[in-house]
């Protein structure tokens, strides 16, 4: 019922992508943003096609999957194409009715925003795809570790984030289960009116937080069993350590971030 | 009246990496008025199977059948199903959410479309069934013990006046004491509202003593079907796969082996004790 949610999802295959360290899979996406908003005119959308294809290949992911994470911005993704086909001022007028007018600008505009919105989830996913959530988190900690030093807690931050990913699949299956518990109760949560359906959520939301407080109670006094203090004095199992690989990655997009730049200002 | 399970298989997350095959092509009769129990390792698809019994998971192939009909035709009406084959899933007192304990055994009666008054007669001989005092019945289901809360989640269920009840694991994480009292309840309930129940277990000792028939489940496929001696003749290929069978069964077996004539189909304590007696009469 709720298993199509893809938030830290990951997607186990053996490629060279799932291998990286998680900081280059970080700086990786967020190079990639910065090149989604930054390239113009067709060369430079072909540069950043071309390298999602490249990676996509690389990371041995099914295309299926990607297009997943698509469904949950259908509607943002059709308002912003519609905000930027109507409301886009230019010379070229194509259409003309009433008090919309659409300009040869405003296609233009439209298509490429759709593009990088499109080229956006998916490029990202291919990082949440390939990385566990707890490298995520352990490649997050390990790169904003230079803010502990103006008093950032990092280190309770980056817990904090790997407690909650952890707990999304758990609260989804309980959810799961109360749901069904609750139908097998006679309770609805699919017909009725807006209000009736809102109503009929009482009996599925105060028993998910009722158990979410009480495991979110246990493991606090599991850690604190296991004499949890935080981050000072902290050491790892697998500590990150770059190689060869991920040198090489980041040489790799240095030259795409620069084709991109090189790109947009000389064409 | 019935519940038929014809060659039903169920895929959980069909095409993705992580496809597992819960049910195997399950062929299954339940006849009125039955004690069953359902016996299986965790994961062998107890839980799977009993939710396709009230509708609440659709097999991915194969026909299931209540009192004749099938349950997947399009103007089958599964919220009716629903409160004739009635569920309680593992760990029940979860699902608790009014402010009172009769409030939420009411829950299912008013889901059910009954009027307040009727729904309210029906909690209070839910809740005496399960031998709730009456002096908790407006206090929050949120104060009370486990024992006590599970009796609540039960009295829930049976408050739907269900023709099939059908526990999964209703005595888990309770001491020995909660879990006779709760095995009792069900037993009595068998025998005097004639109700069918299906109880899902991995304990032997507690299936043993109470069911007539047992369904031992192996990774997705039925295994065994047959009354507790029938089933438990087969100590040693419950044991390869992980179960076991009840304790007295071993002494039986053993003071066979030693020579005497020990009934080695006797699962309960009881029957054992007859079978010893009769060898030194």
């Amino acid at each position: 019922m709720l298993r199509d949610i893809t938030i830290g999802q990951y997607y186990p295959a053996d490629s060279i992508v799932h291998k990286l360290d998680p900081r280059v899979k970080l700086m990786a996406a967020l190079i990639y943003i910065i090149s989604l908003f930054t390239f113009r005119g067709v060369a430079g959308f072909i540069l950043a096609s071309l390298f999602l294809v490249f990676m996509i290949r690389l990371s041995k992911v099914p295309f299926s999957y990607m297009v997943k994470g698509l469904k949950a911005i259908v509607i943002l993704m059709v308002i912003t194409a519609a905000f930027n086909l109507f409301l886009t001022p230019g010379d070229q007028v194509l259409v003309h009715f009433w008090i919309f007018t659409i300009t040869m600008e405003g296609v233009k505009n439209a298509a490429f925003m759709l593009v990088r919105l499109i080229y956006l989830i998916v490029g990202t996913s291919i990082m949440t795809l390939t990385t566990t959530p707890n490298q995520l988190t352990d490649g997050l900690e390990k790169s904003l570790m230079p803010l502990s030093k103006i008093k950032v807690p990092v280190h309770a931050i980056a817990m904090m984030m790997s407690i909650a990913l952890r707990f999304i699949p758990i609260l989804i299956e309980e959810t799961d289960i109360i749901m069904k518990a609750q139908m097998a109760r006679g309770a609805d949560f699919e017909n009725g009116n807006l209000i009736r359906r809102a109503k009929s959520m009482v009996p599925l939301l105060v028993p998910l937080f009722v158990s979410a407080f009480r495991r979110a109670d246990d493991l606090a006094m599991a850690m604190e069993a296991r004499c949890y203090v935080g981050g000072s004095g902290r050491t790892k199992m697998k500590p990150l350590r770059y190689k060869k690989r991920d040198y090489l990655a980041y040489l790799i997009l240095i030259v795409y971030l620069a084709g991109i730049i090189l790109l947009r200002v000389f064409l | 009246m019935s519940i038929i399970l014809d060659k039903v298989n169920y895929v959980y997350s069909t095409g993705s990496a992580y496809e597992i095959q819960a049910l195997k092509n399950i062929n299954l009769q339940i006849e009125d008025g039955q004690f069953i129990g359902i016996i299986g390792h965790t994961g062998s698809g107890k839980s799977t199977l009993i939710q396709h019994m009230n509708g609440l998971m659709k097999a991915t192939s194969g026909g299931i059948y209540f009192n004749g009909r099938d349950i997947y035709e399009e103007d089958y009406d599964k919220k009716e199903l629903r409160t004739r084959v009635g569920l309680v899933f593992q760990y029940p007192e979860h699902q608790l959410f009014e402010t009172t304990i009769f409030d939420d055994v009411c829950f299912g009666p008013m889901n059910q479309g009954l009027s307040k008054d009727e729904a309210g007669l029906r909690a209070f001989e839910a809740l005496k069934m399960v031998g709730m005092p009456e002096s908790l019945y407006y206090q929050s289901p949120f104060e009370l013990s486990g024992g006590q809360k599970r009796r609540v989640a039960i009295a829930g269920v049976l408050a739907m006046k269900p023709e099939v009840l059908i526990l999964d694991e209703p005595t888990a994480g309770l001491d020995p004491k909660g879990r006779d009292e709760i095995l009792d309840l069900i037993a009595d309930m068998h025998k005097k509202k004639k109700m069918t129940v299906i109880l899902v277990s991995h304990s032997m000792e507690d299936v043993a003593k109470y069911v007539q028939r047992i369904i031992v489940m192996n990774s997705g496929e039925i295994i065994y079907d047959g009354t507790p001696g029938e089933v438990f003749r087969h100590y040693r290929e419950l044991e390869t796969i992980g179960l076991a069978a009840p304790q007295v069964t071993y002494l039986m077996h053993e003071l066979k082996e030693f020579g005497l004539d020990a009934d080695t189909d006797a699962t309960t304590i009881e029957e054992a004790k007859k079978s010893i007696l009769k060898m030194f009469r």
